[in-house]
């Protein structure tokens, strides 16, 4: 799709709905959308590319993954916590594929494919596009190669076509990961004669092609894409992936600030504001007509990081003494407006396999004083306090309080702002800050693949150079064997145990993704973070 | 003569080329001295060494700096400014479709203000003291002291929230209108020229909050210049002359003081006109406008190397148009200085 559009090829998508979409009344259509076919949502991220696999595609362009094309499988749903829908973890449902079987060893997955299955250009969904499309993520580096890696994919000739509507995925190591990895945005399957013929010598992948243009089987079609303005989706009837989506067009406005969004959101202009602010979720909620849904974020954490590589930070009593210090309460208060859930103040004994879980610590001043006397670090020292000024938000004001809690220990920190650009070469790249904030969420929902990510020693989220043989092993022992395996659960409260311990990550709190909706409903909370509009509905709940 | 008029010009526009080419130098190597590393920072989430590797090996930022200047050079003369990493677009496309939201926005709020400063600056100096001078210094005290955002943020309060007579800030054009081909690239223009009259209405009633958010920013430093302009003007020899000699009073002002007063309005104007294309990212942010400003901002916080690169390339080429335009009024307003 090209990013201008004519008239003729306007009136051409928009079909019936165009008579009244037409209608030069301001105030009149975005009040009677709710109750047609059109959505108006808007968000203050930037959608760069409708490819996900392409370099540089950034977060926000993942909905269009999430939207446009399908996958062979995807996530069930279930009741979020704090109110609305979120995905669940544990089903697995068919999207594109009809039903699947896993061999009795663990490595064959044969993937049948419904029948009834066709791309926007009504051509049929065959094998040959899913392992092409398959071939391409873990072909084309970067991002989407890492995260097929995760589930055990990495190379093509792991992907086979049988018959039309028969693919089979040979894997080296059975593993736990493989089946929801091939649920999340990545490995989604692209319209294979299209791509091919518009794929040139330099680009056997269609990179360039598919970055202006999907190709795809998805519920959405892009009728628009005007990058920094909108994004325009309609509805593709065809679509047997899941049950037809309620609204015909969903339109997403980019709105950089959020004091606009708001405004446009409790007027009712727009049913959809995705992602605000805690201060704004916090007060939209007292408003009438405004939904607001917090969903906490699965799998993600808002830390303090004490680098291993800063001298006072290895002996233990320090750790602990500022796991003591840090005032949570008002840092989730003041930070988070009370969005999210509390990572403080939790049991000693570790029953379960829970995470994100409450670590046994609270803020203690005496307990702390105590841990710093004993340490070797006594008379206190000084250490700057990195924070990213792309995440100002809840970092700077964590920071602050942060500040004058350390002060009474004997800790004085002056807060280092680094550029958003930089925060990530300095942060987890090269892994330098000696005290840090830090944010890491995994997608795919097991303690154990949080630890392999931010505890395993020069994983890109382990900002505190944190090595612990017994956790390297532990998580290699534990990452691909299945969830009921006997030696599941032993593992990971190990592990648990381990992390409170050594303390190379102090948990803060978990963070919440807010949504505000008027005079819609159907919201469904993704781990992905981006908005799926294939649930809404126009309804209000 | 006309033919040396024109050779002047030319000169003019010759001078202007090591300009260019300095800028293009130091453009570069500033945004490779931003301590940013944008491969690692495109790499996305979940990305490794080997991938951050991948990556900068596909953006050529591994070869030697001076062979990714030549590479660079090389693409500007055949007319390739890059893509943008982080908008996904050819850099070419994104300044044509977002310098134009800028300009317009710019212009209009330029007219807007001069529309009242001028006037005000006039009569403010003809009748110093008098209430209208007051008035004059308290909208301009007003008009420096109030920053752009708030100010647009409570024009978008009171007008769009509360009293609901404006439509809402969502940019050039609302969602239901259909952006007109592009021919200017300003929504206004391009909307005369294919006859779509409410398209026309619907790009102007999106232009008028930001553009008087704008023009308040700008009226006061035009106002000021004007009156003091005028002032100074007025107490000259000449206009003493004028008047003995028993001309009009409109004479007088229009005719003689005004032409005079005019040059360091005119240079004022040049100054504000270019500080308000950079400046007004503010307001673009605040009307969710498609301006260069953000865009800017935006890939220099990215480091978005081909984006920056561009943005500074285009800007520095329209203060060059811009200094020319005003070296020509000058010459239109002041027989004493002619383009020699």
């Amino acid at each position: 799709m090209t990013t201008q559009q004519t008239r003729r090829d306007f009136l051409k998508i928009t079909g019936g709905t165009a008579g009244a979409a037409l209608l030069p009344f301001l105030k009149a259509i975005p009040a009677e959308a709710a109750t047609r076919d059109v959505l108006v949502a808007v968000s203050g991220q930037s959608i760069n590319s409708l490819d996900l696999h392409r370099t540089g595609t950034n977060r926000a362009s993942y909905q269009v993954a999430v939207n446009c094309y399908d996958r062979l499988v995807s996530f069930g749903t279930k009741t979020a916590p704090g109110g609305g829908l979120s995905y669940d973890y544990s089903v697995i449902e068919p999207e594109l594929a009809e039903s699947w079987t896993i061999s009795e060893d663990g490595l064959t997955m044969t993937f049948k494919l419904k029948s009834d299955a066709t791309f926007w250009d009504g051509r049929k969904v065959t094998a040959a596009d899913v392992k092409w499309s398959f071939d391409r993520a873990v072909s084309v580096g970067g991002f989407p190669s890492v995260q097929m890696k995760a589930g055990g994919l990495m190379r093509p000739d792991q992907f086979e076509v049988v018959d039309e509507e028969t693919f089979v995925i040979r894997l080296d190591r059975p593993s736990k990961l493989t089946l929801p990895d091939l649920a999340v945005p990545v490995p989604f399957i692209i319209n294979a004669e299209v791509a091919k013929a518009n794929a040139t010598e330099d680009d056997p992948w269609a990179m360039e092609y598919l970055h202006k243009t999907p190709a795809g089987s998805g519920a959405y079609k892009v009728a628009t894409w005007e990058p920094g303005q909108q994004l325009v989706y309609e509805r593709n009837d065809a679509w047997v992936g899941g049950p037809l989506p309620a609204f015909k067009r969903v339109v997403l406005r980019e709105v950089p600030s959020p004091a606009t969004r708001r405004a446009l959101i409790e007027r009712g202009d727009v049913q959809l504001s995705f992602n605000i602010p805690n201060k704004d979720a916090a007060e939209l909620d007292a408003v009438d007509g405004v939904d607001v849904y917090s969903t906490p974020i699965e799998n993600c954490i808002h830390c303090l990081c004490p680098n291993f590589s800063f001298e006072p930070f290895q002996d233990a009593n320090v750790r602990k003494a500022l796991a003591y210090a840090i005032p949570y309460e008002a840092i989730f208060q003041t930070a988070a407006y009370g969005r999210g859930a509390p990572m403080w103040g939790g049991e000693t004994e570790i029953n379960d396999t829970a995470w994100p879980r409450k670590s046994p610590y609270m803020t203690d001043m005496v307990k702390a004083k105590e841990l710093m006397a004993a340490s070797a670090y006594a008379d206190g020292f000084e250490v700057p306090l990195s924070i990213s000024l792309g995440l100002a938000d809840w970092m700077e004001p964590t920071a602050l309080l942060l500040q004058e809690a350390f002060a009474e220990i004997g800790i004085r920190t002056e807060i280092e702002k680094i550029p958003g650009a930089n925060w990530r070469t300095a942060a987890l790249v090269e892994k330098r800050l000696p005290l840090h904030l830090e944010n890491f969420g995994g997608w795919l929902n097991t303690p154990d693949y949080y630890f392999f990510w931010a505890y395993k020693n020069g994983h890109l989220f382990n900002s505190s150079n944190y090595l612990n043989p017994e956790i390297e092993e532990l998580v290699d022992a534990t990452l691909h064997i299945p969830m009921d395996d006997p030696q599941y659960e032993p593992n990971i409260k190990r592990m648990f145990e381990i992390a409170f311990e050594d303390l190379p990550r102090i948990p803060l709190w978990q963070p919440a993704l807010n949504v505000a909706m008027n005079d819609a409903s159907g919201y469904e909370f993704w781990f992905h973070r981006q908005l799926d509009i294939r649930p809404l509905t126009g309804a209000s709940a | 003569m006309p033919s040396t008029r024109m050779k002047l010009v030319l000169g003019r526009v010759a001078q202007t080329i090591p300009v260019v080419v300095g800028v293009v130098v130091i453009s570069f190597l500033l945004t490779r001295a931003l301590p940013g590393d944008p491969a690692a920072y495109f790499a996305g989430p979940a990305a490794d060494e080997a991938s951050i590797a991948q990556i900068r090996e596909v953006l050529g930022l591994d070869k030697p700096l001076l062979q990714q200047f030549f590479i660079y050079a090389g693409e500007l003369l055949r007319g390739d400014l890059g893509t943008s990493i982080s908008t996904g677009q050819s850099v070419g496309e994104d300044l044509a479709s977002r310098l134009p939201a800028s300009l317009e926005l710019t212009l209009t709020a330029l007219t807007i203000s001069c529309a009242v400063a001028l006037p005000l600056g006039i009569l403010a100096a003809t009748r110093p003291g008098s209430w209208i001078d007051h008035l004059c210094r308290v909208i301009v005290t007003a008009g420096v002291s109030l920053p752009t955002f708030f100010t647009g943020i409570v024009l978008i309060y009171v007008f769009y929230y509360l009293l609901g007579v404006a439509p809402s800030p969502l940019g050039r054009l609302d969602f239901i209108y259909i952006a007109p081909e592009q021919v200017t690239g300003f929504y206004l223009i391009d909307a005369a020229i294919a006859g779509e009259w409410g398209t026309w209405l619907g790009a102007l009633k999106q232009l008028i909050l930001p553009a008087l958010t704008l023009a308040l920013f700008t009226l006061a430093p035009i106002a000021r210049m004007t009156r003091a302009a005028m002032l100074s003007a007025l107490s000259s020899d000449f206009i003493r002359t004028a008047r003995a000699a028993g001309l009009t009073q409109r004479k007088v002002l229009f005719g003689y003081a005004l032409r005079n007063a005019l040059l360091p309005v005119i240079t004022t104007l040049g100054m504000v006109f270019s500080f308000t294309l950079g400046a007004n990212v503010l307001v673009e942010k605040v009307f969710a406008w498609p301006g260069i400003g953000s865009y800017a901002v935006e890939a220099l916080v990215v480091s978005d190397y081909a984006a920056v690169q561009g943005f500074v390339l285009a800007m520095a080429l329209l203060f060059v148009v811009l200094n020319l335009v005003i070296d020509i009024a000058y010459a239109l307003i002041d027989p004493r200085i002619g383009l020699s």
